[in-house]
């Protein structure tokens, strides 16, 4: 998978989970960056972009994820991997 | 809603819970509104997000007190204001074994360990006793799920300083508190997760990282599963189970078709591994009858055929189990329809049960809300119409039990009624027997769940929990009346309930029903007569009477007119009021002979 596919699929979760079909993640995206986007979202974020890729971060990743551009970079290395 | 019923696609409802929830919000169902606190022992704001959906998808709107995180127990203990003012209708108690504090050790004997039992116990039971204290509402416990370690490996289930044992033993006293309190109150209920975790897969469950991470007690994929048990606990309670399955036969019941095999060829009992599970399926949904779950056959047989199948010497259900069988070649949705007409009970309460997806998109297409859980093959059928939590029993009454056997004597009525021309004969040949009389407590379950079941004879449609129903009959402001009808052919047990409030020389009816399998049996009349003669000896000279229209109980728009009372008031939305004097009030009822006895 490309990254632009990623992020096209990535794209299409934060839309569902956040209801709110003009989201357009980029690299720099942060919680800073989409309204309902909290602490609480966030592990319902999590938890669908798992289901959607088909995989599981650890603890360190989630921990350490700083934006969408990083959370594309372990997706990535997961599917490669 | 199909993505709402078992079995449900648990990452798609917690990806997609705002659409689900403005789709549900916007399909314009009658819902009951309901005040729920979460008091949780972790986090719960996920699981209140699941919940509601379920509980919309009930037809329950439900509003939601939340505790501060892990907040339970000083919640319950030393209410806030926020939650006094919530006033809830039931409270739900999300706690997991993170929340036991105080395991044993190995320096611990015995009797240590039997006091950090009891100490733990006592935690617990402290707290529900203060809640019901306060709030008297049905009261929402989970049990513990396992521990998802074990020092001891296998020992650590019976050495009496495992976790495993120590949750064991804790689960078991919940269970013991659970029934002491059954039937008493009846507002006590176990949400079991332990069973759930198990039937999930406790490793799975148990997830640490969603508990260090996020301090949820279980993992985030989990949570519809338990969101969705908690909703079964709580429709339940306002008495929105199903009442009855509709069956196929072919390849529903037994093997093959009865009409191409013959009943010889048909599979079902112990000489075929197909015949076996047939037969194992037949026995769940025999045992469900026990429970009062009423059971219909819907297939497109001849007749004859399908009483062939069904008399075949090595099943387990016979033609009797069913209180109707409909083997025709016409559309199953209408055979459905006819069903719950004859029934007296709405189309959307009983469950289609098909093998066939055809049959069942039919059905679902023409009756709006009926479930036809997709069964898959027939190793899954038992699982799948299981856990769909149909039938989930928060109580079980005397009545729920009879409920085939009452049917059945319906139907014999009506063959006896077509033998008279005169209504009137028809009704004295019935011999009908009634005890009409105040609350009593055995007989608050029942009680509580007519008024959350009678949706169609119902004047008011107001909602009452065992306990409302308790304080109601104590307040002897209140005039409350029960009606029992039995005749010559069985025991309709209880099947009307008036509240009355006094108020000076005037009595207001705040409730008013009948269960509709007494229908133009003339026992309205014979209520009216026993409230008016209580209401007389009270000094009470009016009596009022309310309707409120709903979309289900246009049956009783004229209920009050019938019984000779005059409207008095009428608003926009059809809320009308009526008044009856009774000065010179004169019996009603001639058909049937009424015992009324005396308050307690």
């Amino acid at each position: 998978m490309t990254r632009e596919e990623v992020f096209e699929k990535l794209n299409e979760v934060f839309r569902d989970v956040f209801e709110d079909d003009d989201i357009t993640v980029t690299d720099a995206t942060t919680a800073d960056d989409i309204d309902d986007w909290d602490s609480l979202e966030h592990i319902n974020l999590i938890n669908a972009v798992e289901q959607e890729f088909d995989i599981k971060f650890n603890m360190g990743q989630i921990v350490a994820m700083k934006n969408v551009g990083e959370m594309a970079d372990i997706i990535i290395s997961k599917l490669q991997g | 809603m199909k993505e709402l019923e078992y079995p449900f696609d648990n990452s798609y409802i917690m990806k997609k819970s705002k659409s689900l929830k403005k789709a549900l919000l916007a399909d314009g169902s009658d819902r009951i509104k309901k005040k729920i606190a979460v008091l949780g022992g972790s986090t719960t704001h996920d699981i209140i997000r699941i919940l509601e959906l379920f509980l919309l998808n009930y037809d329950i709107e439900p509003v939601f007190y939340e505790s501060e995180y892990g907040q339970y127990w000083q919640d319950a203990m030393f209410p806030s204001d926020e939650l006094k003012e919530f006033a809830p209708d039931i409270i739900f108690v999300h706690t997991s074994n993170r929340n036991i504090t105080d395991y044993p050790t190995m320096d611990d004997d015995e009797a240590a360990v039997q006091a950090k039992l009891d100490n733990t116990f006592k935690h617990f039971e402290t707290m529900w006793h203060n809640l019901h204290e306060l709030y008297h509402c049905p009261i929402i416990q989970n049990n513990f799920e396992a521990p998802f370690y074990r020092l001891m490996g296998n020992r650590d289930g019976y050495d009496v300083h495992g976790r495993l044992s120590f949750v064991n033993r804790l689960n078991l006293m919940f269970s013991e508190y659970a029934k002491k309190t059954s039937g008493d109150e009846g507002s006590f209920f176990i949400n079991d997760i332990n069973y759930l975790s198990t039937c999930y897969g406790l490793d799975a469950w148990s997830d640490p990282l969603a508990w260090h991470m996020y301090k949820y007690a279980l993992c985030i994929q989990a949570i519809p599963t338990l969101s969705f048990n908690v909703a079964n606990i709580i429709k339940s309670i306002y008495g929105k189970n199903k009442k009855g399955l509709v069956l196929d036969l072919d390849n529903t019941l037994w093997g093959g078709v009865v009409g191409d095999d013959g009943p010889d060829g048909i599979e079902i009992g112990q000489e075929t591994n197909l015949g076996q599970v047939y037969l194992e399926f037949q026995n769940y949904i025999k045992a469900q009858k026990e429970l009062g779950i009423v059971l219909a056959v819907d297939s497109k047989n001849d007749e004859e055929n399908a009483l062939a199948g069904l008399n075949h010497p090595d099943g387990a259900l016979k033609p009797d189990d069913f209180v109707f069988i409909k083997a025709n070649w016409e559309p199953k949705s209408e055979n459905m329809k006819a069903i719950a007409s004859e029934l007296n009970v709405l189309p959307e309460s009983l469950v289609f049960v098909d093998d066939n997806p055809a049959e069942r998109a039919i059905v679902t297409g023409q009756i709006p809300k009926v479930n036809a859980p997709e069964i898959d093959t027939p190793e899954h059928y038992i699982r799948i119409l299981d856990h769909s939590g149909f039938f989930e029993t928060t109580s079980i009454s005397e009545d729920d039990r009879k409920r085939n056997e009452m049917y059945m004597a319906n139907r014999k009525r009506t063959e006896l009624q077509e033998s008279f021309k005169d209504y009137g004969e028809y009704l004295k040949s019935l011999e009908m027997k009634a005890v009409i009389a105040p609350f009593e407590k055995m007989y608050i379950p029942r009680i509580a769940q007519l008024t959350n079941k009678s949706n169609q004879f119902n004047l008011t449609t107001k909602r009452y929990t065992p306990d409302d129903i308790e304080k109601t009959a104590n307040d002897s402001n209140n005039i409350t009346l029960y009606g029992r009808l039995e005749d010559k052919f069985g025991d309709n047990g209880i099947v009307s309930l008036v509240i009355g409030k006094q108020e000076g020389d005037e009595l207001h009816i705040d409730l008013w029903l009948m269960s509709c399998r007494v229908l133009k049996r003339d026992m309205e009349f014979a209520m009216m007569d026993s409230l008016a003669k209580k209401a007389s000896e009270r000094g009470i000279k009016t009596i009022y009477g309310y309707y409120y229209p709903t979309a289900k109980n246009k049956m009783v728009k004229d209920f009050y007119s019938l019984q000779g009372f005059e409207l008095v008031k009428e608003d926009e939305a059809g809320n009308k009021t009526y008044k009856l004097d009774l000065t010179g009030y004169t019996n009603k009822n001639n058909v049937i002979d009424v015992e009324t006895l005396c308050a307690e």
